[in-house]
């Protein structure tokens, strides 16, 4: 809760710094806030308080999501000094919507009130429409931020039809309400109730991008400034999905025979189709998003099982794809500072001898997205998987598991292309914070899978 | 005088969001895509009073959800015609279909 007031503040803080011209200074003044954020959040770590008349609810859950989305946010920013040094115009502004962000993403987190998931999703996405759109002059970023706008605001449409339609059944917002309301009714609950679950499923399937609700996910990748998407495949993810658990963890954990079918389907549709299309894509970023496709239909199955080690299930997914997916951003905006517009697979070409270091960190991270033993995405879809299976959806895991033999071959078309392929001779020079992202990001994904107990056993 | 049954005014609310949605599908003009969207969010308005009104008259929270939607509607259009108009003077166009530089 106090993470909350404190980035409020520190976001009208970006702004006001940026009005009396101090710009040098904005950029430690956010790290240094979002750290003693990180402190302030972890203090809260067992005190399980209601804030606001019981509309958060801070659980250990919610403190190490939050925790996670401050640890990615500070990545991303630590990679903003380089990527806006060349355009400085809107600097505090763009910091400071990013900070707001983030308070939607750690309001979705912690929510116990129908009416703050909607804000919260609301403020995550208002902010994220603006900011895809923040590259005024390109035209694929205005188109980017259009798409988003559209599919997004739509979205919300079908999320807030579906809470109505709650109320209406249940008479309240709250979600120990609703649990309550569902236990005492279990046997004849209204029609519109169950319509109601299906499209507050629709509207968040449309924010984590689940087929068939994902069309607008490539186009805005793409489109988007590139650190953007990095921030947007990233802390969306880990936001939407912790919401979606929350929410039919809490709330309907006791009816699942009514919904899970359908996310059965979805989970089948969305693994198949992200990663047979991501297998198609020449652009690095459509690729990733892609990836991100397929990636949100694994962790959906940490949904369709719904239990409470469904939360570690998707901390851990989050927290490797997370730490991957920076990686391989961080690597893509370093070759483009070096004078290559172009987003393309080919630029990996020849990497491994223009830059080592950036090869083997890009390396890491594709092995950790395609799940290969030692790094963090192995041990988090064995740990997925296994949730899965004691839940008895056996045949989703298999299905899963052949999904991720196709990953393998987009991801290693990237190594290979960094290794194998004779690209551009000259030598690249990489930016001390970027060096430290890929330092943080490696060792982050070794011990993710060397030592995953760190977090399976904190909780 | 006879009260208007809960059943008629959800019958509205329905019939609007369904031709939110139908505009949202058909129009190609950003603006009216828009204005389809904001359909959505009234009819949604609408139920939030009418449950309140007719099924839970003795707290006010649709009252206070409405008033929650009503201000981040506000937002998301100031937000929407700012895109619009960054969009009208690179396409100097409103229409979706010339936006369509990506394409798979």
């Amino acid at each position: 809760m106090k993470a909350i007031i404190i980035l409020s503040a520190l976001g009208l803080a970006t702004m006001f710094v940026g009005v009396y011209n101090f710009k040098k200074a904005l950029l430690p003044m956010i790290l240094l806030g979002l750290l003693a954020v990180i402190g302030i959040n972890t203090m809260e770590w067992n005190t399980n308080i209601h804030y606001y008349n019981d509309m958060l609810y801070f659980d250990n859950w919610a403190v190490s999501f939050t925790n996670l989305i401050l640890a990615v946010s500070i990545l991303v920013f630590l990679l903003s000094g380089q990527y806006f040094k060349k355009n400085t115009d809107h600097l505090e502004d763009n910091y400071s919507i990013i900070i707001f962000t983030i308070i939607g993403a750690i309001l979705m987190v912690s929510y116990s009130n129908l009416a703050m998931l909607f804000i919260g999703i609301e403020t995550l996405s208002i902010s994220l429409y603006i900011l895809a759109g923040s590259k005024k002059t390109s035209l694929a970023s205005n188109e980017a931020s259009l798409k988003y706008f559209l599919m997004g605001s739509f979205a919300t449409g079908f999320l807030l039809f579906g809470i109505v339609l709650l109320y209406g059944a249940s008479g309240t917002f709250h979600l120990h309400g609703i649990k309550d309301y569902v236990i005492e009714n279990h046997a004849s609950l209204p029609t519109i109730f169950y319509v109601g679950i299906l499209l507050m499923m629709v509207g968040l399937a449309f924010k984590i991008s689940i087929v068939p609700f994902h069309f607008w996910t490539a186009d805005v990748y793409e489109g988007s400034p590139t650190l953007i998407t990095a921030f947007m495949a990233t802390v969306v993810k880990i936001a939407g999905f912790a919401a979606f658990l929350r929410l039919f963890f809490t709330c309907f954990s006791s009816i699942t025979e009514h919904f899970v079918p359908i996310l059965c389907i979805l989970a089948v549709l969305t693994m198949f189709l992200g990663n047979i299309t991501a297998v198609y894509q020449n652009n690095f970023k459509r690729m990733l998003a892609f990836s991100s496709i397929s990636h949100a239909g694994y962790m959906l199955l940490a949904i369709i099982a719904l239990k409470e080690s469904s939360f570690i299930a998707i901390l851990l997914y989050t927290a490797a794809y997370s730490v991957a997916t920076i990686t391989a951003f961080a690597v893509l905006l370093m070759i483009k500072a070096a004078h290559q517009e172009n987003d393309s697979i080919d630029t990996f070409n020849g990497l491994a001898k223009r830059s080592p270091f950036m090869a083997f960190t890009l390396t890491i991270a594709m092995l950790s997205l395609a799940g290969i033993p030692i790094t963090g995405g192995f041990f988090a879809k064995y740990y997925l998987f296994a949730n899965t299976i004691s839940a008895g959806y056996t045949w989703l895991v298999v299905l899963a598991v052949f999904n991720s033999a196709i990953g393998v071959y987009y991801y290693f078309k990237v190594i290979i292309a960094a290794y194998f392929k004779e690209g551009s001779e000259e030598k690249l020079s990489i930016f001390p914070a970027y060096q430290l992202v890929l330092i943080i990001t490696a060792i982050a994904t070794l011990l993710l899978g060397i030592l995953p107990g760190l977090i399976t056993e904190m909780m | 005088m006879t009260e208007i049954p809960l059943q008629h005014i959800l019958f509205l609310s329905t019939a609007l969001f369904f031709i939110g949605v139908y505009g949202f599908f058909t129009r190609k003009n950003m603006i009216t895509m828009l204005m389809s969207v904001e359909l959505i969010l009234n009819s949604v308005n609408i139920n939030f009073i009418a449950f309140n009104k007719y099924l839970f008259a003795d707290k006010l929270d649709g009252i206070f959800f409405t008033i929650f939607i009503i201000v981040i509607a506000a937002a998301e259009a100031a937000v929407a015609i700012a895109i619009i108009i960054n969009l009208y003077r690179s396409h100097k166009s409103i229409d979706v279909d010339e936006t369509n530089e990506m394409k798979y």
